[in-house]
């Protein structure tokens, strides 16, 4: 009988975009935990909170979205959706809400653990299911909630009232927190952080347009994974430089022929939705079988940010995905699949955001009529488990690669 | 030349053997689907039927549920391209076709040459499906084949609420235990998946000609009730639940000659 051969992976090269992002999506969470250890404040953070606040005042924070997403991509969403429904939360309630309450309950989770917060930081500018959430987290732990309220737009633009609406909050935030941790705010430090927030968003935003070359330098499920930096760190300088590392890498690719990509890209599509973590192996499996290339999502340049002064980031922080009406929302994605040549739509019908799932079939069928490309959906969650079916997902996927291929004039 | 086409459900498995792209000249239904004999049963029985042997076969394509695990095909196709394909097959004028399965509902929107070119699917819940009316029946003692006949009866449909299957059957009992008469408790059941599948359509878009095809197909209580629910007429062929098969066998043809264009 021969031995085993086991495959030795080649040391991951410590200059690669891949290896910095990895360190610092890492770096987050054991700096946070390092703080807590000597006596420092730590926050917990909404994804979509503006994190330059937390920033400019020297705050460490860490983000229970990514943490959720981190705990199901590993396996943990059904055990720790199981602790929060024991404790009589709902399961048709937000899988990270669920996560991240049981987590708060556990204090413990293998696959990402995190210290628990002094002051949670919340902004409904993503969805509103967040804003109980946060405020069962700080009821339960007595801690001070800060409440950022960004309404969903009904309009395309973002009016001046509604920025100087924001402004308030936003000064009202950075006040109470001063007062909460003794840190105070800083012009100059704000000026540098914004500075780097925009260097980071301006070269994710360009990294990930990168795809409009055919074929892509990079598969578009490395944005999934990348993205971790741009919400836990896009204020921090090494992010910035992670960032610019990554789209001289995925420059170079297109210049050499090769991409991150390890498959014929035989069809491009757009992926709509939050990753169904607990299955991104399947999902992203399912594609690349097939040859269909994921080159573009708002999800990933929903964390891109770029502004120039305070009123800026305040209009930017109106201006997120969730918070924006159906038509612009649809325009932007219509942008999205023009400029990378999508040839289909996948929209993941997530039930854990009712929010995002809730607009997407009328959405989805503005924009396959714009663009002229099917779309297809399937059922799934962003974390927990037990809402997404392989079988069903692989034929709807088969069957949006079967109209693709009829409109390349093949079988 | 011979070409096969196995449709493996959920439930049954489904057989199409054509000769030259063009005759049907044997088919097999089993019920037992994916994970059972049922798949080389309905293999067995077509070539029985028809007098063929495998080695006769020039083309096979595998489609369906358990279309990936089934060994002896020359390649696979999504069980949405097929039922397209198969119903173009009988109705060229057809461009909306409402497939009812043992566990999935699709609807599919077909263009001039029967190409599918957009398609909805339930969503992961077995309401609106093969498997709700399996249930139900088996609740009322009835086989599956008497619905029909018993909807056929009804003088005034009972009104069945609940989407989810496990929340119909408490209400089919409550309404059973209130006395509500038999063939008006069928009618409402088959209402029932006729509206909830006719919401899927309306997403696709509904352009006549509208067919059914898949197993549920067969009972004409849901027919009537779609035709109402959408307001147009249905067309129904009696190979209803071998549409996908079909579609198969003809894609089968297609790869066939492809790969020996010497035949015709």
């Amino acid at each position: 009988m021969g031995e085993e051969v086991k495959k030795s992976r080649p040391a991951p090269d410590p200059n690669s975009a891949k290896f910095k992002l990895g360190q610092i999506a890492a770096k987050a969470y054991s700096d946070a935990m390092e703080a807590k250890a000597r006596g420092e404040m730590v926050g917990w953070c909404a994804s979509n909170f503006p994190v330059e606040i937390p920033e400019t005042l020297g705050l460490y924070v860490c983000y229970p979205e990514n943490q959720a997403a981190g705990i199901a991509a590993r396996g943990g969403g059904e055990r720790m959706c199981n602790i929060s429904e024991g404790e009589g939360y709902s399961n048709d309630i937000c899988a990270y809400a669920r996560i991240s309450l049981a987590y708060m309950k556990a204090k413990e989770a293998p696959e990402q653990n995190m210290p628990l917060p002094d002051f949670v930081l919340c902004c409904n500018n993503i969805c509103n299911c967040m804003i109980k959430w946060y405020e069962n987290i700080a009821k339960e732990l007595d801690i001070p909630m800060i409440m950022i309220d960004i309404p969903f737009n009904p309009d395309y633009e973002v009016s001046d009232a509604e920025v100087e609406y924001i402004k308030a909050q936003f000064w009202d935030a950075i006040h109470q927190l001063e007062e909460y941790t003794g840190k105070k705010w800083s012009d100059e430090r704000f000026k540098e952080v914004m500075e780097i927030s925009g260097r980071s968003s301006r070269a994710w935003i360009e990294a990930a347009s990168q795809a409009k070359y055919v074929p892509s330098p990079f598969n578009g499920f490395d944005l999934l994974n990348h993205m971790a930096v741009m919400v836990t760190a896009r204020g921090k300088a090494e992010a910035a430089e992670a960032m610019e590392t990554l789209l001289k890498e995925y420059k170079e690719n297109h210049e050499k022929g090769v991409s991150t990509f390890r498959a014929e890209e035989k069809y491009r599509i757009m992926f709509e939705g939050i990753a169904c973590w607990p299955w991104l192996r399947v999902t992203s499996t399912g594609l690349k079988s097939r040859g269909i290339n994921m080159v573009t999502t708002i999800y990933a340049d929903a964390f891109g940010y770029i502004y120039e002064d305070f009123d800026g980031m305040c209009r930017a922080y109106a201006n997120v995905p969730n918070a924006m009406n159906l038509e612009h929302a649809r325009d932007k994605r219509i942008k999205l699949c023009r400029d990378n040549s999508v040839e289909g739509v996948l929209v993941h019908t997530n039930r854990s955001c009712k929010l995002w799932s809730g607009f997407m079939p009328e959405m989805s069928r503005q924009i396959g009529e714009a663009c002229g490309i099917p779309v297809a959906s399937f059922d799934g969650d962003q974390a927990d488990p037990r809402n997404f079916s392989e079988a069903q997902y692989d034929t709807r996927v088969q069957g949006l690669m079967e109209i693709m291929e009829a409109n390349k004039g093949g079988n | 030349m011979y070409t096969l086409g196995i449709d493996i459900g959920s439930t049954t498995s489904k057989c199409v053997l054509l000769k030259d792209g063009k005759e049907i000249v044997g088919s097999s239904i089993v019920v037992a689907g994916t994970g059972t004999d049922g798949p080389s049963q309905a293999l067995e029985n077509v070539l029985n039927s028809a007098g063929v042997v495998r080695e006769d076969i020039s083309y096979t394509i595998a489609t369906g549920y358990g279309r990936k695990i089934f060994q002896g095909a020359d390649g696979e196709i999504s069980e949405l391209s097929c039922h397209a394909r198969g119903v173009h097959f009988v109705f060229p004028d057809v461009y909306t076709v409402i497939d009812i399965g043992g566990q999935d509902a699709k609807v599919l929107s077909l263009n001039d040459q029967g190409r599918m070119m957009n398609f909805a699917m339930n969503d992961k819940c077995a309401a609106g499906t093969g498997r709700f009316l399996d249930v139900m029946a088996s609740i009322l003692k009835l086989d599956i084949s008497d619905l029909e006949k018993e909807a056929a009866k009804a003088q005034n449909p009972a009104s069945i609420s609940s989407t989810c299957t496990v929340f119909a059957e408490s209400e089919v009992i409550s309404q059973m235990a209130a006395g509500t008469d038999l063939p008006d408790l069928v009618a409402g059941i088959c209402q029932s998946v006729a509206t909830r599948v006719a919401s899927l359509a309306r997403r696709v878009g509904i352009k006549e000609r509208v067919c059914m095809s898949g197993g549920v197909a067969r009972n004409a209580g849901v027919r009537n009730a779609m035709s109402k629910e959408l307001g147009v007429e249905i067309v129904y062929s009696d190979m209803a639940q071998l549409m996908g098969a079909l579609g198969a066998a003809l894609y089968a043809y297609d790869k066939a000659k492809d790969s020996n264009p010497t035949v015709s």
